[in-house]
């Protein structure tokens, strides 16, 4: 291996240290307009009068979208429209679109927008949602339109129920010994990219709809405008730039459809809408809550025999694509153990919360804190180490998922290797509790996580190759660039397989739906497995094509030809051969005479054996791997006042096969930092009416600089057989067992169990005092 | 509301610019000079992506209004050349989608032109102010260190 597994520097690392990397927002052009929304400022009212009087005398006023009912979106249900209409069902919800020759204009003239509302009961969590007399979100669900896997309760608040059932519960409960159960809740939260969204449309005379947009799924875009105003796909044209993060936050849709609304309503000038930070955290999707009752029951010997969960997922306002990650969590709902009789019911809920995007780990990072905190409480019921508990009913080839499917030695990681390196790593046996003084103790605690990706059974991922005049190769990949460097390992794969330099190969960063191939969406660790095998094909069909015009060339048998170092050559005489730049453009012979012609390779992939879950009992594939982890974290924590300090955090993953080495780490510990955020100061905090009291970042505070812990991180290497080179993917892992490993940590620290997010000192003190 | 016209001295350059009285430093950067390396992150001082230099000080643009820089002399990333902390953010892997990136590197600069023997504790007084929500700081850290203890 000459380039896998090298820390090679990413492609765009010159472009974004100098500030010339352009993300959405840097394009500019003259005219270009500028879209403002109004947002609601409920959770959940009647919008009884919009008054756009004083709003139109602004100057620079083309037009003001409001009022009207604009045809439905949504991926799983069109159950919501792009501009609220009749009434708003979540704090920022769009309910006007202000356009203006100027930023500045637009938002003088949007701030005189008067919108009059009547106040309706609000729907503040999942469970409430539950209720039976709960106030309905949706009044018309029975009527939305639908994919054929959304299962919405009409007159009531559910969106849709995953169910799995598995084994025989009777059984498993008669016999385990020990039952335990515990019930978990943890309110929205957000994404923080610190890119902002942002899109703009315009549709040129001849009817192209021309979007750029910073999306984690332009292909996407394309699609579901065509969808949803009847455009011909063709006719749109979807370009994303670099991505300042996204994190699953920007998957969904929302944004472009604005955007292309504006410009259709000034003639088809070109619109800009990009979100104020506020705008981001409460109009735009963000992350999921949950509430989650989990139980279990276990053997003598600590061996699970049953689970029985209950996931209430806080979708928000609209299904989007919460759906899906209600389906996700079900699907990997017992976390990564050997459990054979399992009953799941897994619940997308509405509620008047923002609606909910995927976020980094879809489903496992919020369902990982519920199961892992449930592992620790079995365990001290038990009297057994809870890593030793989590070793004995770890997941392994030969046993079955949730879903059923069987696992083998290429399809799931060793979770066992994971346990044991991370016990090492975090000297696990030294112990859990350290006590400094009669103050502060410090105390680690450990969870386990796996993870498959369910996406579309017949999601693409395309790649093509073309040759330059010097024999370099430009690589044309959909995947965007959302930081994950991706596109830098997709060199290194072609690299790798035409045994060339990587620096002849030159990446476009940019995706243009018209011109690059598709890559169904950048989500859920799979840009690497999918756009690896894809250029894997690709650069088959570029070896048999100048291995083709060189055996013309040279008169020799196309197999006893080698290609390496930009050559075509003899094998057993590598002295005779032809560099890439003779042939990548077609042989010329001296008399001028050609063959050949440009080299172009193309590949495309698409995963195979996928299906969709049984509406019954929740059977089938829908993912091809299982990527396993186990996790550690270290605090030192402060007994007079329940503060904290993030010591170590440490993360083993099964990754496969490392392909870069410095840039896996990055991902790993990049995870872990954005999971301990998360775990320990993330949340929206709502009042009464639905209202999140802290939509900025001074309120919403991320991790920052110095507070972060010292990280570790380890790596197994089991191959996946069919993955690039046995590459998993790796972007999401690290975060996904933080919450648990932290919550563990804290719970033993405190000595009370802690079952809701995030961490603060003010929620141990709460716990405390209720088991006073 | 009234332009007036101003004389702005960035990156060395003389600029010649057009601006309104309420304009940040940030809006005409880019939007007048298109100088895009400052990025908005919150347009509130919270999050740092929009920091330039501003006579050998760290500045959030977004908090400065465009005519306090008038007799100044403005950095923006764009401005600096082959630095050694640009090349150390490169080697470290300090960042991923690069958009906090711009910010930080004009502040690290920043620190190691005022602070050349800065401790940890000084570094963490100047970079918590910007947030980076990719990498986990480490390898941040690494590269200013390795910058600071060559000086
Ligand atoms: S944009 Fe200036 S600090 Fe965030
Ligand atoms: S590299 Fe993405 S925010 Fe810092």
């Amino acid at each position: 291996m000459e380039v896998i597994g090298k820390s090679v520097i990413r492609k765009e690392a010159v472009d974004k240290v100098t500030g010339r990397a352009k993300y959405t927002h840097d394009y500019q052009k003259v005219p270009l307009l500028s879209g403002k929304m109004v947002i609601s400022p409920y959770g959940h009212a009647k919008i009884v009068n919009i008054d756009t009087s004083e709003a139109w005398k602004v100057p620079g006023v083309r037009a003001i979208l409001t009022g009207k009912q604009y045809p439905l979106t949504g991926e799983a249900i069109r159950d919501r429209p792009p501009i609220a209409f009749d009434k708003v069902r979540y704090h920022g919800e769009p309910v006007a679109l202000v356009v203006a020759d100027t930023p500045a204009q637009a938002k003088t003239a949007a701030d005189l927008i008067k919108v009059q509302y009547e106040l309706l009961p609000v729907v503040n969590s999942p469970t409430q949602a539950f209720q039976k007399n709960a106030p309905l979100v949706h009044e018309r669900l029975g009527e939305y339109k639908k994919e054929a896997d959304s299962h919405p309760v009409p007159d009531t608040n559910i969106a849709t129920l995953i169910k799995i059932r598995k084994g025989n519960m009777a059984k498993g409960w008669a016999e385990s010994e020990t039952v335990v159960e515990a019930s978990f809740s943890f309110a929205p939260s957000d994404h923080v990219a610190m890119e902002t969204r942002c899109a703009t449309a315009e549709i040129s005379p001849d009817g192209n709809i021309i979007i750029m947009t910073s999306s984690q799924a332009p292909f996407m875009v394309k699609r579901l405008i065509a969808d949803y105003f009847g455009e011909d796909m063709g006719k749109i044209i979807v370009r994303t730039p670099l991505v300042g993060g996204a994190y699953g936050g920007k998957a969904p849709v929302q944004l472009e459809v604005l955007a292309y609304m504006a410009s259709k309503e000034v003639g088809g000038k070109p619109v800009k809408i990009l979100n104020t930070r506020e705008e981001d955290i409460l109009t735009s999707p963000c992350h999921i809550g949950l509430d989650a009752t989990v139980k279990l029951g276990a053997n003598r010997s600590g061996k699970i025999t049953v689970a029985e969960i209950l996931y209430l997922w806080d979708g928000g306002a609209y299904s989007d694509k919460a759906i899906d990650v209600t389906r996700s969590g079900a699907t990997d709902c017992t976390g990564p153990y050997n459990i054979e009789n399992v009953w799941c019911d897994s619940y997308c809920m509405y509620t008047n919360h923002p609606y909910a995007a995927p976020f980094r780990g879809f489903s496992h990072s919020e369902l990982s804190f519920a199961i892992e905190r449930t592992m620790d409480l079995l365990a001290q019921k038990l009297n057994i180490d809870p890593l030793e508990l989590r070793y004995i009913n770890a997941i392994m080839p030969g046993n079955t998922t949730p879903t059923r499917v069987r696992l083998n030695k290429s399809n799931v990681g060793n979770l066992q290797k994971c346990i044991e390196k991370v016990r090492g790593l975090i000297k696990w046996d030294e112990g859990p509790v350290k006590v400094l003084n009669d103050r502060f103790i410090r105390v680690k605690g450990v969870s386990c996580s796996w993870k498959t990706s369910t996406i579309d059974t017949d999601a693409p991922s395309g790649v093509i190759l073309t040759f330059n005049r010097d024999g370099s190769i430009n690589l044309m990949s959909g995947v965007v660039e959302i930081g994950t460097g991706t596109k830098t390992i997709l060199a290194q794969i072609l690299a790798e397989r035409l045994k060339m330099d990587v620096n002849k190969i030159h990446v476009r960063m940019e995706v243009d739906t018209q011109t690059t191939p598709e890559h169904w969406k950048t989500v859920a660790s799979r840009g690497t497995f999918m756009g690896g095998r894809a250029v894997l094909k690709a650069a088959e069909d570029v070896i048999h094509q100048l291995k083709e015009l060189a055996a013309c060339v040279l008169r020799s048998p196309k197999e006893d030809l080698e290609i390496a170092n930009s050559r075509v050559f003899l094998r057993d005489d590598p002295a005779i051969g032809l560099h890439f730049k003779e042939i990548g453009y077609g042989y010329k012979y001296p008399n001028g005479n050609t063959v050949g012609g440009q080299i172009i390779g193309r590949g495309s992939y698409i995963l195979r054996h996928l299906t969709p879950l049984d509406p019954e009992t929740g059977a089938g594939r829908p993912g091809p791997e299982w990527t396993v982890a186990a996790y550690g974290v270290e605090i030192e924590f402060d007994k007079r006042d329940y503060t904290y300090r993030l010591l170590k955090a440490a993360t083993v993953v099964d990754i496969g096969r490392v392909m870069n080495e410095k840039a896996a780490v990055g991902q790993v510990m990049g995870a872990m930092s954005m999971g301990l955020s998360f775990a320990g100061r993330e949340t929206f905090y709502f009042d009464e009416l639905g209202r999140v009291l802290n939509p900025q970042l001074r309120t919403y505070r991320p991790l920052r600089y110095g507070e972060n812990p010292e990280y570790l991180v380890g790596f197994v290497e089991t191959p996946q057989i069919d993955g690039p080179y046995g590459a998993r993917g790796v972007g999401e892992h690290g975060l996904l067992g933080m919450p648990g490993a932290l919550g563990n940590a804290l719970s033993t620290a405190a000595g009370v169990s802690l079952h809701n997010l995030p961490l603060i000192p003010e929620l141990i003190w709460k716990a405390k005092e209720a088991n006073k | 509301m009234q332009s007036h016209t101003i004389t702005l001295n960035i990156n060395e350059e003389i600029h010649i610019v057009a601006v309104k009285a309420a304009d940040t430093l940030l809006y005409t950067i880019r939007g007048k000079l298109g100088l895009t390396g400052a990025k908005p992150g919150c347009l509130n001082g919270d999050c740092g992506a929009c920091t330039v230099n501003v006579d050998g000080w760290p500045m959030k643009s977004c908090l400065m209004l465009t005519v306090e820089a008038v007799g100044k002399k403005v950095t923006t990333i764009e401005g600096l050349r082959e630095t050694p902390i640009q090349q150390a953010f490169v080697e470290n892997f300090a960042f991923q989608c690069g958009y906090c990136t711009p910010g930080f590197i004009m502040n690290c600069h920043s620190l190691i032109q005022q602070h050349p023997d800065a401790d940890d504790q000084t570094i963490k007084e100047w970079l918590e102010s910007n947030i980076c929500r990719c990498t986990s700081y480490i390898e941040i850290e690494k590269a200013v260190k390795s910058v600071l203890n060559k000086k």
